[in-house]
């Protein structure tokens, strides 16, 4: 089962690394990460994607736990949590094709961020499986290069959480 | 006043109550070692290798409760103290190492004598810190000292680098501390512990398996209420001996790979595991899928990581192991009717343990006048005092004690239970004669380990250190080598010593008085005279050398399927 788990640590030097070091230490997978400083700036959030049965998850989230820098851990369930990601393609399009990436494009929303004769570049946001569905249709096109930051997530409703 | 940083980690220590520590000069702790040189407050012993300084201070901890300090320098000397801070991080010791580093310029710079030792120690420690600047400094020891000790204790390491030692601040100690990361869980949930209490009431087959948790929670005097109070029998991992007097009736001894015969049958029928700060750890499990498979599961852990991460938990109680075992008692005492039908439904029970152990004892055979290496523990027990420490390496000889030597108290065992480390008795045993002169301090080694760090019979004489040496010379890697003749077919492939060394010379070499025996009718004189003599002592006795430990469970099989003979 995949999992998309939010940590929230002291933004300080070397702090990645112990999370990194504890999935690679440990065998757990990392499917996806991303890590950026909050609106308190003394801490980090990472969300990261992993995917194990509920004993190793368990586990994951007790050794993230136990981490001394690590201030909380909350795995989210999907129902309860928005899930967003971006990707960048760079896309071939000549001639017919030109039209068709346009027409994909248009459907998922994406912007156009870069035009050469040769090929189109856009910018695609929305929930992981969205954004896959779209990469899907560019692929017979000919995509060139592809770069995704990942899910962030959040939890729905009014309530917060900071630490 | 404003002092400079090596002063202010002085002052750091002695704040903490440290009254010794171990550690070895280099160029980025000289600014340390030139405060240390007019610091009467603190004894600084210096080993001959930074291993053995660090594992000294793990030997002084496992015997006070205390935490240890070790110092060394940057680069190579920090590197040193990697395979004795994994030791005790494995066997969740309190401890502060502090290690100097290159000037905080040249950090990443490939300077002289730079080790990334931050990077290198973060999966062997509890927690790292590097400091930046002396003003963060008081703070960091504060925090260091605290993590060590507090929740599933471990080796906290700080690095310091050369500049930050010479820097000067004001210096005040902080009272408290709160890390927003850190709230290890003190109290058992009291509901769950309840609830445990009327489980244990209904048992017919329960049995308690103690790890070497309740001893560094020094809950052993609890623990041994809980038993005694609802007549549970009591198994123990090598780290938790000593939580449990072995010589009590309802003591099973040491579970496992070379448990007892009666604690692996007794764990394997038993319908209620009540597991109490132990992690389930595969040289005690054997195969899990077979590891108390009638029972229901209790669990009780400081560290919520060791709950269900190798065996199912049917009751998991997280907190401080003494906290629970105190509360378990209260909730025990208004049970009391319950308590007494309970003891009586024990009865077939106890009765089958003590078939059991009537059955397969843990014994060895007498043959001729060639000195048997159990004979050995067993005369070292009847000859020294009951509050005798014992350190041992790692071997053959370490089962045997386990096996053997019957301990009654805790602290009085100091092993690599968890790294399993050679070269690891001799320096803890270092670390605890440090801690206490007055008691009997005894480092039982194989002739393999004793080398790994026998330049230390140098410190021992040095600081008039009383250890005695007790090395079981079979001339073999031992243990290497009964795996070998069970799984490998006898192929003793690197195995054998084949240099006969002279211990008796190596000891007076140094200084030490070297002592023989080849013989099992001088077995008890050397001893005797050993205890005799005010100063380190190395007893080298001449062993069985293809006696093997049994009873051996085979690595992966089920815990019921022990060779016994
Ligand atoms: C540092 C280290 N290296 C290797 C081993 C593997 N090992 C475990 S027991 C053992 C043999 C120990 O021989 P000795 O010290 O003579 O003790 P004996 O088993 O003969 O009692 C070895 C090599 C180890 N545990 N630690
Ligand atoms: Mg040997």
């Amino acid at each position: 089962m995949k999992h998309t788990i939010a940590v929230l640590v002291e933004n300080e030097f070397g702090v990645l690394s112990r999370v990194v070091g504890l999935f690679s230490g440990r065998g757990f997978n990392i499917d996806s990460l991303t890590v950026a400083p909050t609106n308190d700036e003394s801490l980090s959030r990472i969300t990261l994607v992993t995917r194990g049965d509920e004993q190793i998850i368990e586990q994951i989230t007790k050794q993230l736990n136990k981490l001394i820098d690590v201030i909380k851990v909350i795995d989210f369930e999907p129902e309860n949590a928005i899930e967003r990601e971006m990707v960048l393609v760079k896309v071939s399009a000549e001639d017919e094709s030109r039209a068709e990436v346009l027409r994909i494009a248009d459907i998922f929303r994406a912007k156009v961020i870069d035009v050469t004769p040769k090929s189109y570049t856009l910018e695609a946001t929305g929930t992981p499986a969205k954004v896959a569905a779209m990469v899907e249709l560019l692929r017979p096109l000919g995509l060139k290069e592809l770069v995704s930051t990942g899910p962030v997530v959040i939890g729905r409703g009014a309530r917060g959480w900071k630490g | 006043m404003k002092l400079n940083g090596a002063r202010i980690l002085l002052e750091c220590l002695k704040r903490e109550g440290v009254d010794t520590i171990f550690g070895y000069p280099g160029g980025t702790v000289i600014n340390l070692y030139d405060e240390l040189f007019s610091f009467r407050e603190i004894r600084h012993i210096l080993p001959r290798h930074e291993q053995a300084g660090v594992h000294a201070a793990d030997g002084y901890a496992r015997a006070t409760g205390k935490v240890g300090v070790a110092i060394a320098t940057s680069g190579p000397g920090a590197t040193n103290t990697i395979t004795a801070i994994a030791t005790a991080y494995m066997d969740s010791i309190p401890m502060v190492i502090v290690t100097g580093q290159v000037p905080t310029a040249l950090i990443g710079n490939d300077a002289f004598q730079e080790a990334d030792i931050i990077g290198i120690t973060r999966p062997c420690t509890k927690h790292n810190f590097l400091v930046k600047d002396v003003k963060d400094l008081a703070l960091i020891m504060k925090k260091a000292f605290y993590i060590a000790r507090t929740g599933r204790p471990g080796p906290v390491l700080v690095d310091l680098p050369k500049d930050v030692q010479i820097a000067q601040t004001e210096f005040e100690y902080p009272e408290s501390v709160e890390i927003r990361g850190y709230k290890p869980t003190v109290e058992g949930h009291p509901k769950q512990i309840e609830k445990a209490v009327s489980v244990m009431l209904q048992a017919k087959k329960p049995v308690i398996y103690v790890g070497g948790g309740v001893i560094l929670g020094n809950a052993a005097g609890e623990l041994t209420k809980l038993a005694h109070q609802l007549g549970i029998p009591v198994t123990m991992t090598l780290n938790g001996l000593g939580s449990f007097p072995e010589d009590d009736d309802l003591s099973l001894g040491m579970l496992g790979m070379h448990g007892h015969y009666c604690a692996n049958m007794a764990v394997s029928n038993c319908d209620l595991l009540i597991a109490v700060a132990a992690r389930f750890d595969d040289r005690v499990t054997g195969k899990i899928a077979a590891f108390a498979p009638h029972a229901k599961i209790i669990h009780v852990d400081v560290d919520p990581t060791s709950i269900k991460k190798n065996v199912r938990v049917d009751l998991p109680i997280v907190g401080d192991v003494r906290e629970v075992l105190t509360r378990m008692l209260k909730v025990i005492n208004g049970h009391k009717g319950e308590v007494e039908t309970m003891k009586q439904n024990l009865a077939p029970w106890i009765e089958q343990i003590n078939e059991w152990k009537a059955k397969h004892p843990v014994t060895y055979k007498q043959t001729g006048s060639t000195i048997k290496p159990q004979y050995v523990i067993q005369r070292l027990r009847a000859l020294s005092n009951p509050d005798a420490i014992l350190a041992t390496d790692v071997g053959q000889h370490q089962m045997w004690v386990a096996q053997f030597f019957q301990f009654t108290r805790p602290r009085t065992l100091l092993s690599s239970g968890g790294l399993g480390t050679m070269g690891f008795g001799l320096p803890a045993a270092m670390g605890a004669q440090a801690a206490f002169p007055e008691r009997q301090v005894m480092a039982v080694c194989g002739d393999g380990g004793f080398q790994m760090n026998m330049q230390e019979l140098a410190t021992l004489v040095q600081n008039r250190l009383n250890v005695k040496i007790v090395i079981l010379n079979n001339n073999f890697l031992g243990m290497v080598r009964q795996w070998q003749e069970l799984f490998f077919d006898k192929r003793y492939s690197s195995t054998c010593m084949e240099l006969p060394i002279d211990f008796i010379k190596l000891a007076e070499a140094f200084g030490a008085v070297g002592l023989q025996a080849t013989k099992v009718d001088e077995v008890d004189g050397v001893i005797k005279k050993a205890f005799e003599i005010d100063g380190p002592v190395l007893m080298e006795f001449k062993v069985a050398r293809e006696e093997k430990v049994l009873p051996m469970v085979p690595a992966g099989a089920s815990l019921t399927e022990m060779v016994l003979t």
